[in-house]
């Protein structure tokens, strides 16, 4: 593979117009539905302040598809599997952050200073408690089949994610459920000409920025990471150079974890309602933003989580709720189809 | 000495078993009431088998992992739906459209088709959307191949449940989350119209036939030249294509008749059912289906047909029976409050889980599939080899 890559054959004539074709077509679908409303409020409303709501609403909602998305690059960057569990990684995240508002005590009227200190609280056992729980799933589900045929592990992975749904529907019963608006998370910050930021859009893009920041130059600064980023390009060489490929996978399942957790309380506090089947919509959420970027690409998937939960606002508030998950889903199959290496391009194996 | 005749008697050795079970299936509803609910469970299993082999043409034979085939149950009934019931009520004036139905279901508007012709139609739209689904797929990887059907079946559900917001013309693409219903009872020629409020045995017999059918079409396939095709293809796609085996027909084939297997049981269901409710179209059925197929064994036919079985049989008897009987008194006593029935998809899924780590070739292995999965692709050779010493 990586041989076969290096001394790249001519390429066909053409290919290079369908590079082109593909990536700025793909962007243009992109662009496709903000501007054709955009459009339609000008000629409307005479401004595009219900277009800017849009935008910020799925800026934040984005930033927390990004969060999961990474889970999904992290693991198909080392592995190349889809794990199918990570939506319900996150939405365990979400149920233990709730759990843990009774435990720390935190109601509506729990003054500023303890409500943000119980919240970071909760926010780092949610955190642990997703990691461990994806670092388990690996160990059980994934390292038994890693010589197996890729399928194998694949099935597993929605097995798992089956068996997590009812593990959710057992601990808080089988519909969606309210739970309390600690932060008043719809209350308005402030507002720009019309555009209106509220408590739970800053609290999602204020709790990503330094976590994705502290993801990357993990990754990409420390000997760990090195490690990662090694295993990732060729697991046999780097066991050869004496890198633990085993204990390097977990870490991954860890890393990944850790932000399904925190996108899963942050998740609480913006929706302030938790179901056990949030996790599989999320999921595929998600990975269409990783794929979206190009798989095993953490900024592409920082970038196709923004894109996707701007579509998603979009799609949520113009088109109707129902239609949504339909909308996702095509622009999933479109990507697949015209783009499978996403808008900046794969770091995985098979891409070369 | 080994003689042809030998051979031939060894084989008929072989088929012993399945036509000793095959009869005892058809004798199955005699044992009881003409109503009992054993009987229409075992409808449904009989259905369920039907879906299973199938998703094994796709997932066993050709090694394509499909997570969205409910997308042809849907379908399926949905056909149902709109040939026998009178979804369309305007079509063809007061008295609608109608062939080969009884005289009762000729006088109702909207359109009647006889079962044999909704059955025909079923394949037709489930075979093209199976090619649909597929063309994409051609130049994926295996893992984005589910995920693109998957993303397909959830597309599909979606639109049968919001299905009354799509008009064409006059009618709704499907009533949405509420049911198409009644739906005509099952009528052949030459035997006339069930009913099945007096009596469900002849609809288990009616689907028992279309099993046949199925398992027929599949026994042949899986030594035809387009079977062979789909298990070189499924071991190793380049050396596949280097020998001659033409990539994209002979995947769309896999594609399309799984989907048509698929179609012909959604349609049955439809009818049987006497509703197409969309709300059963959820990814969780794809899921089902596959953990019969993986249960029974990937590319095994007559594992898949056990693994069905017995998967529709613990959904609709032992997980109710257990629940009444002593796991519901432990879970009870225990001061927890579900029942079995409710984690039933996490059941499969530990199914899945553990089929796929504790022994991946199914109940009832398919020879070669088993040495593609516990000794990796290629490792064949050494298994040969290991043997002849």
């Amino acid at each position: 593979m990586e041989a076969a890559s290096v001394s790249s054959p001519a390429r066909p004539r053409g290919a290079g117009a369908w590079e082109f074709i593909s990536k700025y077509g793909l962007i243009a679908l992109l662009l496709a539905l903000p501007t054709v409303y955009g459009v339609i409020d000008l000629v409307n409303d005479g401004n595009l302040a219900r277009l800017g709501n849009n935008l910020v609403a799925g800026l934040s909602n984005g930033a927390i598809w990004a969060l999961i998305a990474l889970g999904y690059t992290l693991v198909y960057g080392i592995i190349e599997l889809i794990n199918f569990a990570h939506g319900e990684v996150f939405m365990i995240g979400s149920f233990v952050a709730f759990g843990l508002y009774g435990t720390l005590g935190l109601t509506e009227s729990t003054g500023a200073g303890g409500l943000a200190l119980g919240l970071f609280v909760a926010l780092l056992i949610s955190m642990l408690a997703a990691s461990s729980l994806n670092v388990m799933i690996e160990r059980v589900a994934y390292r038994p089949l890693r010589g197996a045929p890729k399928l194998a592990p694949l099935i597993t992975a929605v097995g798992v994610s089956f068996i997590l749904q009812n593990v959710g529907i057992l601990w808080r019963g089988g519909s969606q459920r309210g739970i309390p608006d600690l932060i008043q998370a719809q209350r308005q910050l402030f507002e720009i000409a019309g555009v209106a930021v509220s408590r739970a859009d800053a609290l999602a893009i204020l709790v990503t920025i330094p976590l994705v920041f502290l993801l990357t130059n993990f990754v990409t600064r420390s000997r760990l990471g090195k490690a990662m980023r090694a295993t990732a390009q060729d697991p046999e060489a780097a066991r050869l150079m004496g890198i633990n490929v085993d204990t390097t996978i977990s870490l991954t399942f860890l890393l990944g974890g850790l932000l399904a957790g925190a996108a899963g309380i942050i998740y609480a506090l913006y929706q302030t309602q938790v179901w056990f089947f949030q996790g599989f919509t999320a999921g595929l959420i998600a990975f269409t933003a990783a794929v979206m970027g190009g798989i095993g690409n953490l900024r592409g998937a920082v970038l196709g989580g923004v894109i996707i939960g701007i579509i998603q606002q979009i799609a949520d508030n113009r088109i109707g709720v129902q239609w949504t998950p339909a909308v996702i889903f095509a622009y999933l199959v479109i990507i697949m189809i015209f783009r499978p290496q996403g808008l900046i391009g794969e770091e995985t194996r098979e891409a070369g | 000495m080994s003689t042809l005749g030998d051979l031939r008697q060894k084989r008929w050795a072989s088929w012993l078993p399945a036509v000793v079970a095959l009869v005892a299936v058809f004798l199955f509803p005699l044992f009881f009431d003409p109503l009992d609910s054993q009987t229409s469970d075992a409808t449904t299993a009989l259905a369920y088998v039907v879906f299973a082999l199938g998703l094994n043409i796709v997932v066993g034979f050709a090694g394509l992992l499909d997570l969205g085939y409910v997308a042809f149950y849907a379908l399926g009934a949905l056909t149902a739906g709109w040939l026998a019931s009178d979804h369309f009520t305007g079509a063809g004036g007061d008295s609608g459209i109608d062939f080969g139905v009884s005289s009762f279901a000729a006088s109702l508007p909207g359109i009647h088709l006889n079962f044999l012709l909704i059955v025909i139609g079923a394949i037709i739209v489930c075979a093209i959307a199976g090619a649909i689904i597929g063309l994409p797929t051609l130049r994926l990887r295996g893992d984005y191949i589910a995920i693109v059907t998957l993303a397909f079946g959830e597309i599909i559900g979606r639109v049968a449940q919001n299905g009354d917001e799509i008009k064409i013309g006059d009618y709704a693409f499907s009533n949405g989350r509420e049911s198409i219903s009644p739906i005509d009872q099952l009528n052949f020629p030459f035997v006339g119209e069930f009913d099945s409020a007096t009596n469900v045995r002849p609809y288990f017999w009616a689907v028992f036939a279309l099993l046949l059918v199925v398992l027929f079409v599949n026994l042949r396939l899986r030594d035809s030249r387009l079977g062979r095709a789909w298990v070189a293809l499924r071991e190793d796609e380049v050396a596949a294509v280097s020998m001659g085996v033409p990539l994209v027909k002979t995947k769309l084939m896999a594609y399309a008749i799984g989907a048509a297997f698929g179609g012909i049981s959604g349609a049955f269901l439809g009818v049987f059912l006497n509703s197409v409710n969309a709300n059963q179209f959820q990814f969780g059925f794809s899921i089902f289906i596959l953990a019969m197929v993986i249960l029974g064994g990937l590319g095994s036919i007559w594992g898949v047909v056990i693994g069905a079985a017995l998967l529709s049989y613990v959904n609709s008897n032992l997980l109710p029976s257990l629940d009444r009987g002593f796991v519901g008194d432990f879970l009870t006593d225990a001061g927890l409050d579900f029942t079995l029935s409710q984690i039933n998809f996490g059941i499969y899924g530990a199914i899945l889980l553990l089929m796929m780590v504790l022994r991946p070739q199914g109940i009832l292995p398919e020879r070669r599939r088993k040495m593609e999965l516990t000794e990796g692709i290629g490792g064949g050779d050494e298994s040969l080899a290991k043997a002849k010493a």
